[in-house]
């Protein structure tokens, strides 16, 4: 029997109370994971529409995802002290603890891509730019690796893992075009240095939010198929 | 080496165990988990006959220490004990000095060099991690030992006749946890010179002390295999239904 959280009542009550923990903190995460999701869409909102405000709403709910990374750590150590989890409760747990701590540097990016549209609300790009740049694409594909890997956590189902780790691959080309774009736009001065390089680290943000929802999925798959991913894909 | 071939053992008409094969390489620890009823103690007292002593029951298979079959006609049961020593699950000192309890087995098989004696009970107490603790008062009664001294004690005279196997039936189960920790300790160093095979119901002392676990069940040996395996990612669903408490 797995830890699903999908139970219905019966099964709820009859369950041993160490798989009711669990499935607590499972939705712990899942909590902070809806949270993270939202950030992440907010703040594409606002950097392709310029809105100062909702980048505001953004960095100010920034602490109640930290809050949520040392809530779900401190119950997961708990957990291992009090219940000595073996086999795929240790997994689950294991995975728990690196996924809290990814969604919370991947808010981190969002804060910090919400700061830059804050900071640079009196000189933003153009459009035209943020279309050449692909903006919209690479902030669309790293929302739907992370969306998929919280529906590939919540059916416990790796299926979806192969699609999730090739769209990052698709976000890694449109970061690579957008600094071959960023740098013939300095070149031939359409824009001016300072502000394509910061465009760049905000590009650079969003790829590595696609880096970071890779590793998430390296996390779900290291929990439900016991295989250990990391460091071996780009050798596969 | 120890190895079981197509075991399968009846009380009577109740097949305790069922095609039972395994493998334990010299000097590694082995631990046998499983529910209450599922075979492993049984599996255990095999290797030093102990089941021979229960009516009516059967065997068929072979099993193998060293490459010799121990219930060919040939083996002396006797001398087979000698080579593989046995702790139960209660501590059971006779009612002897610490000094005697030792003694006991050497003294039985003939050896009356009192010197060499003295020199084996001292080994083994130390082989035991209680001659600090008993040094001064070999004399006393054993039974003045607290249950975790007792345990070594039985594991020292065990040690005493020079086995190369020592077989363990929950040995920490009746021990605080301090005395189980030093148990725990003394079978890692132990397997520098024995083979070890331990039964428990503690799954993580099996986690702590063993190189290789076997889960049965209902007679059967459902998993086999590296102990870090077993604990992160076993490969039968029963197993880790097992280990994790969701049944058993």
């Amino acid at each position: 029997m797995s830890t699903r959280l999908l139970v219905n009542s019966f099964t709820y009550f009859i369950m041993k109370h160490t798989e009711k923990e669990l499935i607590a903190l499972k939705e712990e995460v899942s909590e902070m994971w809806r949270l993270v999701l939202s950030q992440l869409e907010k703040v594409k909102q606002a950097f392709l529409s310029n809105d100062v405000e909702l980048a505001r709403e953004v960095a100010s709910r920034e602490k109640r995802v930290d809050s949520f990374e040392l809530k779900i750590d401190a119950d997961c150590e708990n957990y291992i002290a009090l219940y000595n989890p073996v086999a795929i409760d240790l997994r689950l747990v294991l995975s728990l603890i690196k996924i809290s701590i990814t969604l919370e540097r991947i808010a981190d990016f969002a804060d910090g891509i919400a700061k830059y549209i804050i900071d640079e609300s009196a000189n933003p790009e153009s459009g035209d730019l943020k279309e050449d740049l692909q903006v919209e694409t690479i902030f669309d594909a790293v929302i739907e690796m992370l969306s998929d890997s919280y529906v590939a956590l919540e059916s416990e189902n790796t299926r979806l893992s192969g699609k999730i780790l090739a769209k990052d691959e698709t976000v890694d080309e449109i970061y690579r075009n957008a600094v071959k774009i960023l740098a013939e736009a300095i070149r031939d001065k359409k824009i001016d240095a300072e502000n394509g390089l910061k465009t760049m680290l905000v590009i650079r943000k969003i790829e590595r939010i696609g880096d970071h929802c890779s590793n998430i999925v390296e996390e779900i798959v290291f929990y439900i198929d016991a295989k250990v991913l990391k460091h071996s894909r780009n050798n596969a | 080496m120890l190895e079981t071939r197509n075991i399968d053992f009846y009380y009577g008409s109740f097949h305790a165990l069922k095609n039972i094969a395994m493998e334990m390489e010299d000097h590694t620890v082995t631990a046998f988990i499983g529910p209450s009823g599922c075979g492993k103690s049984t599996f255990l007292r095999l290797f030093n006959r102990m089941n021979d002593l229960i009516p009516n029951t059967r065997l068929t298979g072979e099993c193998l220490i060293d490459g010799e079959d121990i219930y060919h006609k040939s083996v002396d049961v006797t001398n087979l004990r000698k080579r593989v020593g046995m702790v139960f699950q209660k501590p059971n000192p006779f009612p002897k000095s610490i000094f005697e309890n030792v003694a006991y087995g050497l003294r039985v098989a003939g050896i009356s060099d009192s010197r060499f004696v003295a020199a084996r009970v001292e080994e083994s107490l130390k082989g035991a991690a209680l001659w600090d603790e008993v040094k001064d008062k070999l004399k006393k009664s054993a039974f003045e030992l607290s249950g975790g001294q007792q345990q070594r004690l039985c594991i020292a005279r065990a040690l005493a006749i020079s086995p190369s196997v020592i077989l363990m039936d929950e040995p920490a189960s009746a021990l605080d946890p301090i005395s189980t920790s030093k148990i725990e300790d003394l079978i890692h160093i132990l397997k520098k010179d024995y083979t070890i095979v331990i039964v428990t119901h503690n799954m993580q002392q099996a986690a702590r002390v063993s190189d290789k676990t076997g889960f049965f069940m209902l007679g059967e040996l459902v998993e086999y295999n590296d102990t870090k395996k077993i604990f992160l990612s076993p490969e039968k669903e029963e197993t880790q239904n097992y280990i994790t408490g969701r049944f058993g």
